[in-house]
């Protein structure tokens, strides 16, 4: 199978999953996204061929909400939590850090696919502020001082 | 024979955490995970076994003592460990779980009377609170329907159907005078009615657990700790309004509590108390989860409906409300996660119990967020009427580090800050939104006088223009343009005027805007020019930043009588800016400074001037 078989034979077993209704497509968005780490345009296509959705109205779903994303993500995704009690205990500052060591913007991923930089805007877990959350691990009170030691350690064990 | 019925599977179910059995609770709340707390329960089990003891360990939800993670409760004694490190364990389990001595070092001291204290009850921190919907998770494993069960789970469920027709809860409610804990205060009973008179069919009830205020997280603790007590709730809701299906709106942030709703949910449908004919009766509801995406606007009304039907969460006009025409245009019943569980408690405690709490305006309790620059940050649960002092200081411990309190944010994006001398007002829904702010969905955001209450409204404006549907154009345009004039203010760039045009749309904005959160988005910026005004002014006309946050107006230097010349601060330097010799006080180079902090968190002795 090509690729592009495999990323539609990979939606429609989504979608089987899921049920074929209208209501089901952010849903099946979700499991796409959790599937290829991102949105494939191909996937995008399908699911909306088969569940009989306009390409514009899944299009928009895809852009409209910031847990997805349309560009292929690193095998590391770091999420720097922007909320209220994060902000106040510096998470501006520890983002620049995140921003300087990675040469990336949140939204970006770096060359070697390793990281991608995103913000969250709160994920509940204010007694560890500022909190960042790495893949499903939890950082917290994390200093500027300690980002480059974190992302070393992400390398070191990649590698 | 609904009523045995009803009554007997809750019999059958009971299993007795007596007050004598010996066990332990570690919390396994989303703080507690993270500062390790279910190592420490694998470790506590393994080393147990090794010990030859027969004694449960048990993952409950979140304590809402999120500062001293991870948590640990030994029963019956219910002495309380908190910061408990793995290596800790051998010696909980040889000394206190063998021989139920204490180990003082896990134990907490009250930081001004320097005195230990052995149970949760005794600490400042819990004392004053009234924890009568929150108080439970420290009792169940949230994956167990047991434990519920044991703790009297279901069964006001099991009255409602064998005791109470829908007006009687309806009237029940009503006379609690529960109100919508999601921001708003809307009186609950007043929606159920509403939805039970509906032409229309089928009925939708909806649990809203979209908690987007960013620095709230008690929803996701109910979620997480107790879900069966939002479910119940449901149940009872369903059955009040006539409603057969419904739905848990739950923030995609949220991964653990997606995971014990859905247990939660399969196990109460293996027992009869959700699904076809609940409890033997001819009632039957089943609830479906439908998972967030990451957008802010989907806690609103409309928004979250567009979210379940699959589409981008827009929020639309609401000349007919939810309650006529909510999902899918059909009736529907929208609360909050903390309103449905209040429910069961008002139905097993009884109206008039629940309306002795709290002010008039305001029953009950509410569980806040006390997080920030606070000593105890965590989840604390009032009887409303509680005073911001009482909560900030009797429970909170006051501000770290012997700062001075400057403000506390509440009510997320939609609400404002209020200053120190409103500290004394009675914390209910009405009171808050007199001082320009708002109850929100419970998050208490403390800042101190290093926190600029420009950079906040400048913060929360960004915030809402990001998360802005774009729908209409107050919202989309107006929002943006303050926005960017705060950008300015906090750059240096501000100019006279300022402050008047962004009064000035505050009022188009709020006017015009379709939904609630173009209406309430000027809250921020209104209430912080309202109480701080002179630090606008002194952003804008002396280009200064008195709390040291807006990068543009201020300096670093090193204090040469502090600087013992270690070295730290140039070594963690990442533009080199800093130099200096071995033992002699270093200078910076305030050019090629960036005033990224990392000097100020890794300097041991405070010699950094921020001005």
């Amino acid at each position: 199978m090509t690729k592009t078989e495999n990323v539609a034979a990979a939606t429609k077993a989504i979608i089987k999953k899921q049920g074929n209704s209208k209501s089901a497509l952010i849903a099946v968005l979700q499991d796409i996204q959790e599937t290829f780490n991102y949105l494939p345009k191909d996937a995008l296509k399908t699911a909306s061929k088969t569940m009989n959705v306009p390409l514009s109205r899944v299009y928009e779903a895809a852009t409209f909400y910031s847990a997805f994303s349309l560009k292929p993500r690193g095998k590391n995704i770091v999420k720097i939590c922007k909320g209220t009690a994060c902000h106040v205990r510096g998470a501006a500052a520890l983002q620049d850090r995140f921003e300087s060591t990675l040469c990336i913007k949140p939204g970006e991923t770096t060359p070697d696919r390793m990281f991608s930089l995103e913000t969250v805007n709160c994920v509940g877990a204010c007694a560890l502020g500022p909190v960042v959350v790495i893949n499903t691990d939890y950082h917290g009170q994390v200093t500027i001082n300690k980002v480059d030691k974190i992302i070393d350690k992400i390398k070191k064990e990649g590698a | 024979m609904k009523e045995t019925q009803a009554h007997q599977i809750e019999k059958d179910l009971k299993i007795n955490y007596g007050p004598n059995k010996k066990f332990i609770t570690v919390c396994a709340g989303t703080g507690c995970r993270a500062y390790g707390s279910l190592k420490v329960k694998e470790a506590l089990e393994a080393e147990l076994a090794k010990q030859n003891m027969q004694v449960d360990v048990l993952a409950t939800g979140c304590l809402g003592f999120c500062e001293k993670g991870p948590m640990i409760v030994i029963h019956p004694d219910k002495y309380f460990y908190h910061s408990v490190k793995v290596e800790d364990v051998p010696e909980i389990v040889s000394k206190t779980i063998a021989k139920g001595e204490v180990i003082s070092k896990l134990l907490y001291r009250d930081p001004d009377t320097k005195k230990t204290l052995f149970r949760e009850e005794d600490l400042p921190f819990y004392k004053k609170q009234l924890r009568v919907v929150f108080g439970k998770n420290g009792m169940l494993e949230p994956t167990r329907i047991e434990d519920y069960l044991a703790i009297d789970g279901y069964q006001a469920l099991g009255k409602v159907l064998s005791e109470m027709t829908p007006d009687d809860v309806i009237n029940e409610v009503k006379k609690a005078g529960l109100r919508g804990r999601g921001g708003g205060g809307f009186p609950a009973a007043v929606k159920w009615e509403g939805v039970r008179r509906a032409h229309g069919d089928p009925k939708y009830v909806i649990a809203n657990g979209d908690e987007g205020d960013p620095g709230a997280y008690m929803d996701r603790s109910l979620m997480e700790g107790n879900p069966h007590s939002v479910i119940e709730g449901m149940i009872i809701g369903a059955y009040t309004v006539g409603s057969n299906e419904g739905y848990i709106y739950v923030r995609n942030e949220y991964p653990l509590a997606v995971t014990h709703l859905t247990l939660a949910i399969e196990a109460a449908k293996k027992m009869g108390l959700l699904g076809k004919n609940i409890l033997g009766t001819d009632f039957s509801f089943d609830i479906h989860i439908s998972k967030g995406a990451g957008a802010f606007v989907c806690g609103e009304s409309s928004a979250l409906f567009a979210s379940i039907e699959g589409r981008a969460g827009e929020p639309r006009a609401k000349y007919v409300h939810a309650v006529e025409k909510g999902l899918w245009d059909k009736p529907t019943v929208l609360n909050n996660v903390e309103t449905w569980a209040n429910v069961p408690l008002i139905i097993n405690k009884g109206a008039d119990w629940y309306a002795s709490i709290g002010t008039e305006g305001s029953k009950g309790t509410k569980i806040f967020s006390l997080v920030g620059k606070i000593n105890n940050t965590g989840l604390v649960e009032v009887p409303m009427g509680t005073t911001l002092y009482e909560i900030i200081y009797d429970m909170g411990g006051g501000i770290p580090g012997g700062r001075k309190f400057k403000a506390v944010q509440t009510g997320g994006p939609s609400g404002g800050c209020i200053p120190e001398s409103l500290l004394d007002i009675p914390v209910d829904f009405d009171k808050l939104y007199e001082v320009g702010s708002m109850m929100g969905s419970g998050g208490m955001i403390v800042m101190d006088e290093t926190s600029c209450m420009v950079d906040v409204a400048r913060y929360f404006l960004a915030f809402l223009k990001e998360e802005s549907c774009g729908k209409c154009v107050p919202c989309r345009e107006g929002v943006k343009r303050m926005s960017d004039i705060l950008e300015d203010i906090c750059a240096g760039k501000g100019k006279d005027g300022d402050i008047e045009i962004l009064e000035e749309m505050s009022k188009a904005i709020t006017d015009g805007s379709l939904c609630a959160l173009g209406g309430s988005a000027p809250n921020p910026v209104m209430s912080t020019i309202r109480y701080f005004r002179e630090e606008y002014d002194a952003h804008i006309k002396e280009h200064r930043c008195p709390a040291g946050v807006c990068k543009a107006l201020i300096t670093y230097s090193i204090d040469a009588e502090k600087c013992t010349g270690c070295g730290l601060c140039a070594k963690v330097c990442s533009v080199r800016a800093i130099t200096g010799e071995k033992k002699k006080a270093h200078i910076i180079d305030k050019d090629k400074c960036t005033r990224c902090g990392a000097c100020i968190q890794s300097c041991k002795f405070d010699a950094i001037n921020v001005k």
